[in-house]
């Protein structure tokens, strides 16, 4: 599908993460600083300008997995440190969240305006740090050059390919449910009025022409739907109003991060395939995955501040239940072993990786083969 | 008015594609057979009129180079004089296959070129006049086969350039049943494919020997996902909602219509009595009467009935019947088939 996807995914899905560490980093109480500091170095890390070159290279998406592994090092790219089942909640609240944005985007283009919610929100969490500032800006200009050209044609093949990336992943998340726009099953409230996609007229009008191009009938007909033409359209341009609220933040103190764990019980066959299935492919996978992981830059955790640990949970009992009863299907299984096999792609790997390891997980012997596959194992 | 008939289950769930539910029906056994593309792969299945499926098929797009499997963008059966033919587009090529989809038949892979590395490659866009097979390609151009009333000969036999962005899709009708109602001297400009593409643009065409482009309908900035052709009358759905109705020799626009709220997705014809339904993302399935306008000659249309098909962003959409009287519904992430017949 379109290889200009990743891009959107990614900013999208990092905007959202940091939306749920703010929101979980006040409800911990880690003091201001401390806070400040996680989110500064997670930005800067997501803004590298050697890792957004190599992501803005047209290329197909990864595999939900590979790029869960993306969001895992990003996410432990400060002296923050999240556990399993945390990092599980973490990436499906994520997932959900853009997924809903994806779906509900009034015409595929907008996706793009969801993006720029989330850049928007993003500058407001490092307003005090100009050079952060101005990684990101350069990412919009970016966006700007490469999506400003595109066809309504290739944005939709863009939701498309989202929308298929998505496919199947039905976890409620109990914000959506309280503001009824998820259903018990999973799948997410479709409304049938409300404002229109900016260039698109209220349904119910069938105009007839003669030869001569003169209109000669005008007939309504009930549509079923009560909707309302746009106000305007939302601003493409750096500073402005979106008009389009998804990509917004919407959590805040009042409104926690909660999930219920829920597989997607209607569709189960069609979801493990993916794990059970061997993956041929997956050795290129890594090989490219490699190259972009490469391209962060990870500050290790110097000086005298004393690293700490996330819970995306109210309480660490559950936490603890959470990694329990997690549904089957719902795992993020190590990356495939065949990776083993590439030994110049496992080393970079293990590099990378063990970079971000080493304070996590002192008590790792040195072998870097075992390790790559053991840390995989943890993630 | 229509009532919901006994949904048919799906193995996988249906991928957020434009025309993405064929339906063939046989007059043998009184089966009716689906395809749906779930993503990287495709299900075929028969079914009896109570809605049990009977008979199930798994097809993959063929594999090439790449990072993920390769992704299907549609399937559609092909009905040509003497044999029918289920044809798949993917991300690699082009495959058909025998209608039961047991043995594929031909193949052609995608040459992309250089352009794959800044540009989606892909083959979208599939449909039937006389013993040819026409799919659509990312490029624009309309790849036009040649199919031998049986075996696998099957032969490459033009190549049309009229559109500059993806084919989208391709509608046919015989020449035949419009020729009955033309002055003699005109029966050369009949016009029996339409080609739609990302940016909107229809072409008209005579196919035969030679493939002949009659005229151009300009779009209007948004994609036309869906097209079908009726009597010398070219039913357009687009990205902003709107249906419109155009004369195939002329372009010229006889009916607007601001269908839907949402981006149309799918049209298909009952030509045995001019019935037209739409499909959006906007969870509505319209269906509308066309016919001739007893003064003017041009064409006229009525709303007849609309369906809501809640939390639904349908995908596929596909009349069951020559009449009319029944229809089939896909949605994204929905794992079964909504089947609804008139009371």
């Amino acid at each position: 599908m379109s290889v200009r996807t990743l891009p959107l995914l990614f900013l999208n899905l990092g905007g959202e993460m940091l939306y749920i560490l703010d929101q979980r980093l006040r409800a911990q109480n880690i003091p201001g600083d401390k806070a400040r500091k996680v989110l500064n170095d997670i930005i800067s890390t997501m803004f590298n300008r050697k890792f957004m070159e190599e992501l803005f290279k047209p290329q197909e998406l990864y595999s939900k997995k590979a790029l869960r592994t993306v969001y895992d090092r990003l996410a432990h790219a400060s002296i923050m440190r999240l556990n399993q089942a945390s990092m599980d909640k973490l990436y499906d609240l994520m997932t959900m969240a853009f997924k809903y944005q994806v779906l509900l985007c009034p015409r595929p283009k907008d996706v793009l305006l969801v993006t720029f919610n989330h850049l928007d929100a993003i500058k407001g969490f490092i307003q005090d740090s100009p050079n952060i500032l101005h990684q990101v800006d350069e990412t919009f200009q970016q966006l700007t050059e490469i999506y400003g050209g595109l066809s309504a044609g290739e944005f939709q093949l863009i939701r498309q390919t989202l929308l298929i990336f998505f496919q199947d992943l039905h976890i409620r998340v109990s914000i959506f449910l309280k503001d009824k726009v998820q259903n018990s099953n999973g799948r997410f409230v479709l409304p049938v009025s409300g404002p229109l996609p900016w260039g698109t007229k209220v349904p119910g009008l069938i105009r007839t022409f003669n030869n001569k191009g003169e209109e000669v009938k005008k007939a309504e007909f009930k549509h079923g739907g009560s909707y309302v033409a746009a106000p305007k359209e939302g601003s493409f341009e750096l500073y402005g109003d979106r008009v389009l609220k998804l990509g917004t933040n919407m959590y805040s103190v009042n409104r926690p991060v909660e999930t219920h764990m829920s597989g997607a019980s209607e569709n189960l066959a069609a979801q493990t395939q993916e794990s059970i299935a061997p993956n041929p492919l997956a050795k290129e996978e890594l090989n490219l995955l490699a190259r972009l992981i490469g391209g962060m830059e990870i500050k290790k955790p110097s000086g005298p501040e004393p690293g700490f640990r996330l819970n995306l949970f109210t309480t660490d009992e559950e936490e603890e239940q959470a990694a329990l009863t997690r549904p089957e299907e719902l795992f993020y299984e190590a990356i495939n072993i065949q990776a083993t096999q590439d030994q110049q792609t496992n080393e970079e790997l293990a590099r990378i990786m063990g970079e971000f390891e080493i304070l996590d997980q002192p008590r790792r012997s040195a072998s870097k083969g075992d390790d790559l596959l053991a840390m995989m194992d943890e993630l | 008015m229509f009532r919901r008939e006994r949904s048919i289950p799906l193995r996988g769930s249906a991928a957020a594609l434009c025309n993405n539910l064929s339906v063939l029906q046989l007059p043998v056994g009184n089966l009716t057979h689906f395809g749906v593309v779930h993503g990287p792969s495709a299900q075929l299945l028969s079914a009896a009129p109570e809605g049990v499926p009977l008979a199930q098929r798994q097809l993959q797009a063929q594999e090439g180079a790449g990072v993920s499997p390769p992704l299907i963008t549609q399937v559609h059966w092909c009905v040509l004089p003497f044999r029918v033919l289920l044809v798949l587009t993917s991300h690699r090529g082009i495959q058909m296959y025998e209608s039961d989809g047991s043995v594929m038949v031909y193949w052609h892979a995608l040459d992309a070129g250089d352009s794959s590395l800044v540009q989606a490659v892909f083959a979208r866009g599939i449909a039937a006049s006389g013993h040819f097979i026409c799919v659509g390609m990312w490029s624009g151009r309309v790849l036009v086969f040649d199919i031998p009333a049986k075996g696998p000969n099957i032969v490459l036999s033009e190549e049309l350039a009229g559109h500059q962005t993806p084919v989208t899709d391709i509608a046919t009708e015989p020449a035949q049943g419009q020729l009955d109602c033309k002055p003699l001297e005109n029966r050369d400009c009949v016009a029996d494919m339409v080609t739609a593409d990302d940016s909107g643009l229809l072409c008209v065409w005579r196919s035969g020997s030679e493939f002949k482009l009659l005229t151009r309908i300009p779009g209007f900035g948004v994609p036309c996902p869906s097209v079908q052709l009726w009597q010398g009358t070219i039913a357009a759905g687009y990205g902003n909602g709107q249906v419109r109705l155009y004369e195939a020799s002329t372009g010229t626009l006889h009916v607007q219509i601001d269908a839907h709220a949402r981006a149309i997705c799918a049209l298909d014809l009952a030509p045995e009595v001019g019935k037209l339904l739409s499909a959006a993302e906007d969870t509505f399935v319209h269906i509308w009467k066309l016919s001739r306008s007893p003064e003017g000659g041009y064409i006229e249309v009525e709303h007849c009935h609309g369906e809501c098909v809640p939390d639904t962003q349908v995908c596929g959409a596909r009349f069951c019947d020559p009449s009319g009287s029944s229809f089939a519904v896909t949605g994204y992430d929905l794992a079964e088939i909504l089947r609804f017949s008139s009371m």
